[in-house]
């Protein structure tokens, strides 16, 4: 009996989006990575393009975070207390790109400072010829102050600088736009939040192909079915033509999975919770392959063991292409 | 797929030609023939209003009003699994409604205490969260290194070990069907038909009124097979497309679904059971994939708690109503026998909240009182910048529970996240302490040690 499989044909096209700069192009990067460029669903070979595989920054910060699960503090070991050594771990474990977050309080314990952070971004890229996103600590106005002197300190190396959010978008779009930098649009899990915000950014002159969208998410058991569904449906959208999705979605499920109970605590937990590094790992790992499979053209990783196992997942699944 | 009105119209009496003399009639209580076709295709209506449809015309109503994707279950007494009836591709457009089964794969040909153990352990598993006791749903028997013998011999410990339900797998009928006799009662699905063994299956299927997996890695042979076994009266089935990769189970679990959903295409519109052991080397990636997109059943070669726990939760949360998340019911609650001088905390009603708090307060000893806010079922922050949790609410319930009666020091903690409420909060409730509690529950414990 003939079968006629339903091929879907979109309308729209995901843009193709680079982050990093080598020498030739202003920067110092040996690697640039390029995201985007969907014209069909993840991983759907059989009905249109998909240029390029989804990606995994790992995550390193600029001090030896010690409120991380004691599982990544064991598995990075020294090389956490300095963020060129970090990074330079990250690659070797498999990092295609670099995510380097800044700490609330500098090592004096008072609020991190330009200083520390233009030392930091510095030492990373001195590390590694990876490309890099750079993250403030989540407070509006300490978030301006260390990314702007990012931008400056590494002009030309395209990095990928966060977070935007509607409350807080000009000072770093600003950065960006002056230094030749692309920014991070993040977004509490809402189609049209996404969309307002892209607007906002691209009325300040930032072309979007120099915008990428984090649309955030919960961890497996903490609302990750909410960032599924948030990115499938901002996926579909920018298939049907919608311009404001039409970007590559960055997600954190490193953070996130990190942060919860199952991946952070290792005593007093019930038995049924089982072995609590496979544990960790495992939540990670889905919550971040899922994210994947629902759009996700970059994700950010904490864990080596998740690093190499996302990994060859992307592998098996662009095995179609 | 659903008709559309004027589709139905032509099958009633009206829509007749020539036209049916009771055309119009207004028997059904609708004035004319078209009106009640109009409502049959919104579903306001029940065609059995109408006395004087052909049976023919019956016939073809009930098949288009048949779900795209059949409805297949499994087990007895209690335990019962079952996969089908799915609506949509994505969840957000309604919802997932049948949770994929998860089966544990034991070989026939393993020694007799190992596949005890395996068993015995996977079927005691069972692990709480949010207030639900989650289990893996049946086992899979392999006989395809089995004699008939050896086969039932192993069925029958098995059964007699779970009473969940059991995928029967061979590609002999005899040691199918030696199995089904030592299954007992339990109702289990027959895998293995294929389009060599087919009509021996389908005789198994009409005998012991079983459903049944057939394979076939091309969509034209698969569907060829569904035909065969519908002509010999079996209805029951399941779909093994044989993806020989993860990506392409991917895609072929995903045109199986358009098939049926798009295109109403009857011959493959049945439930898809995944083997992720056979085409993902990772297997926990490949079973979030199969519980994602599409599969009804998920077969797993190899148990651990910390792999069932996270594929468990997973299945829970993308089968999750995205209308309805998750609540508990707002009041307040006694945390492991509390008296007046223990401490009171508030929260608010969503599920993974709650229980993130209950369980830590409860696992630590601790005595207390939790004041569930109604924030409409969600998360502290969330509910926060929703306008949902905020001092007005907090007094609010703290009046409506009455919680100032059960304890006779009038201070109550705040969740650290929503620290900025505590001076709203004072004007809310004039002469309490408001006090502030570390962000994150793990670290209530600690918390409760020092306060107290
Ligand atoms: C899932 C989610 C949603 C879901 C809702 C899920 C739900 N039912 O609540 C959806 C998608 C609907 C949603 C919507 C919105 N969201 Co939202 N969402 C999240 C997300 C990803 C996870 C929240 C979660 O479930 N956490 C898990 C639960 C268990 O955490 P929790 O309730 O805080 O409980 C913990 C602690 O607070 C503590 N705790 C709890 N109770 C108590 C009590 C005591 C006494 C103590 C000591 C401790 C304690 O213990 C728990 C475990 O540690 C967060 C971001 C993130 N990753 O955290 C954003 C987030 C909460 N959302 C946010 C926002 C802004 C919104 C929206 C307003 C956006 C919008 N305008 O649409 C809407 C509001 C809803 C609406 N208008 O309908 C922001 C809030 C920012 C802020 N600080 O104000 C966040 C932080 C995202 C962000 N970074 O921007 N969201
Ligand atoms: S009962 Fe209604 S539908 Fe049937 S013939 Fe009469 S008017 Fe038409």
């Amino acid at each position: 009996m003939p079968v006629d499989v339903p091929v879907e044909k979109w309308s729209g096209k995901v843009r193709e989006i680079t982050i990093g700069a080598t020498q030739d192009q202003g920067g110092s990067r040996t690697k640039t990575v390029t995201v985007g460029g969907e014209t069909t669903l993840p991983f759907l070979y059989f009905e249109g393009e998909i240029p390029h595989r989804p990606v995994i920054a790992v995550e390193v910060k600029d001090q030896k975070p010690e409120d991380w699960s004691p599982l990544l503090k064991q598995v990075w070991g020294d090389a956490m207390a300095d963020p060129g050594t970090w990074a330079k771990a990250a690659e070797e474990k498999g990092a295609d790109l670099i995510m380097l977050t800044f700490c609330l309080n500098g090592p004096d314990g008072n609020p991190n400072t330009a200083e520390q952070a233009r030392w930091a971004v510095r030492q990373v890229l001195d590390a590694t010829g990876l490309p890099l996103i750079v993250n403030g600590p989540g407070q509006a106005e300490l978030d301006n102050e260390l990314i702007v002197a990012v931008a400056e300190e590494a002009a030309g190396e395209r990095l990928l600088l966060g977070c935007c959010e509607d409350r807080n978008y000009r000072t770093i779009v600003a950065a960006a736009l002056g230094h030749g930098h692309l920014v991070q649009a993040r977004t509490a899990m809402d189609v049209n939040l996404a969309k307002q915000l892209n607007i906002l950014i691209s009325d300040m002159q930032l072309p979007l192909e120099r915008v990428i969208m984090d649309p955030t998410t919960g961890a497996l058991g903490y609302g990750i079915e909410y960032g599924y569904s948030v990115m499938e449906r901002l996926r579909l959208a920018a298939l049907q033509g919608d311009s404001m999705t039409q970007l590559p979605m960055l997600v954190t499920p490193g953070e996130e999975a990190w942060k919860t109970k199952e991946a952070k605590v290792g005593e007093g937990i019930p038995a049924e919770w089982g072995d609590w590094n496979e544990r960790g790992v495992n939540w990670e790992v889905i919550t971040a392959t899922s994210l994947i499979e629902s759009g996700a053209g970059i994700v950010v990783l904490r864990h080596p063991d998740g690093v190499k196992r996302v990994h060859a997942a992307i592998d098996a699944l662009t095995s179609g292409k | 797929m659903a008709l559309s009105g004027i589709q139905i119209y032509k099958l009633l009496p009206g829509g007749e030609r020539p036209p049916n003399p009771k055309a119009n009639c207004k028997e059904c209580g609708f004035p004319t023939c078209l009106a009640f076709a109009m409502k049959l295709a919104a579903k306001q209506a029940e065609l059995a209003l109408c006395p004087y449809v052909s049976e023919e015309s019956q016939t073809q109503l009930s098949a288009a009003s048949a779900p795209p994707i059949r409805l297949v279950a499994l087990g007895s007494n209690g335990h019962t699994i079952q996969a089908g009836q799915e609506t949509v591709m994505f969840r957000h457009e309604k919802t997932f409604f049948n949770r994929p089964g998860l089966f544990l794969r034991v070989n026939a040909a393993t020694p007799a205490e190992d596949m005890t153990a395996k068993v015995k352990n996977a079927d005691g598993y069972s692990v709480n969260y949010v207030g639900m006791d989650l289990t893996l749903d049946g086992f899979a028997v392999d006989g395809s290194q089995a004699s008939a013998d050896q086969f039932a011999s192993v069925v029958e410990t098995v059964a007699s070990l779970t009473e969940k339900p059991l995928i029967l797998a061979s590609e002999k009928a005899d040691v199918i069907s030696a199995g089904l006799k030592a299954a007992g009662e339990s109702k289990a699905l027959v895998y293995g038909a294929n389009s060599e063994n087919w009509e021996a299956f389908a005789d198994i299927a009409n005998e012991f009124k079983v459903p049944v997996a057939i394979s076939g890695a091309e969509f034209e042979e698969l569907a060829d097979l569904t035909q065969k076994f519908k002509s010999k009266g079996v209805k029951d089935l399941v779909l093994d497309p044989q993806p020989n990769g993860i990506y392409d189970a991917l895609s072929k679990f995903t045109q199986l679904r358009r098939l049926a959903l798009k295109k109403n295409f009857r011959p493959l519109g049945y439930p898809v059971i995944a083997f992720p052991g056979d085409w993902s080397d990772d297997v926990e990636i490949g079973a979030m994939q199969s519980i994602a997109k599409y599969a009804g059943f998920i077969v797993l070669d190899s148990f651990t708690p910390a792999s069932a726990y996270s594929l468990l939760v997973f299945r829970q949360n993308i089968y999750t109503d995205p209308q309805k998340p998750i609540q508990v019911t707002p009041g307040l609650y006694e945390i492991n026998k509390p008296g007046p001088d223990d401490p009171l905390m508030v929260t608010t009603n969503f599920s993974i909240t709650y229980f993130s708090v209950s369980n830590e307060i409860e696992g630590s000893g601790n005595k207390g009182w939790l004041l569930v806010a109604d924030a409409e079922g969600m998360s502290v922050l969330t509910a926060w910048a929703a306008g949902k949790f905020d001092a007005e609410r907090i007094a609010k319930s703290v009046k409506l529970t009455g919680a100032g009666d059960k304890i006779n020091h009038k201070s109550i903690i705040l969740p650290g996240h929503v620290a900025v409420l505590s001076g709203e909060l004072e004007e809310e409730l004039p002469g309490w302490e408001i006090k502030v509690g570390p962000r994150e529950a793990v670290n209530l414990p600690q918390y409760l040690k020092m306060v107290v």
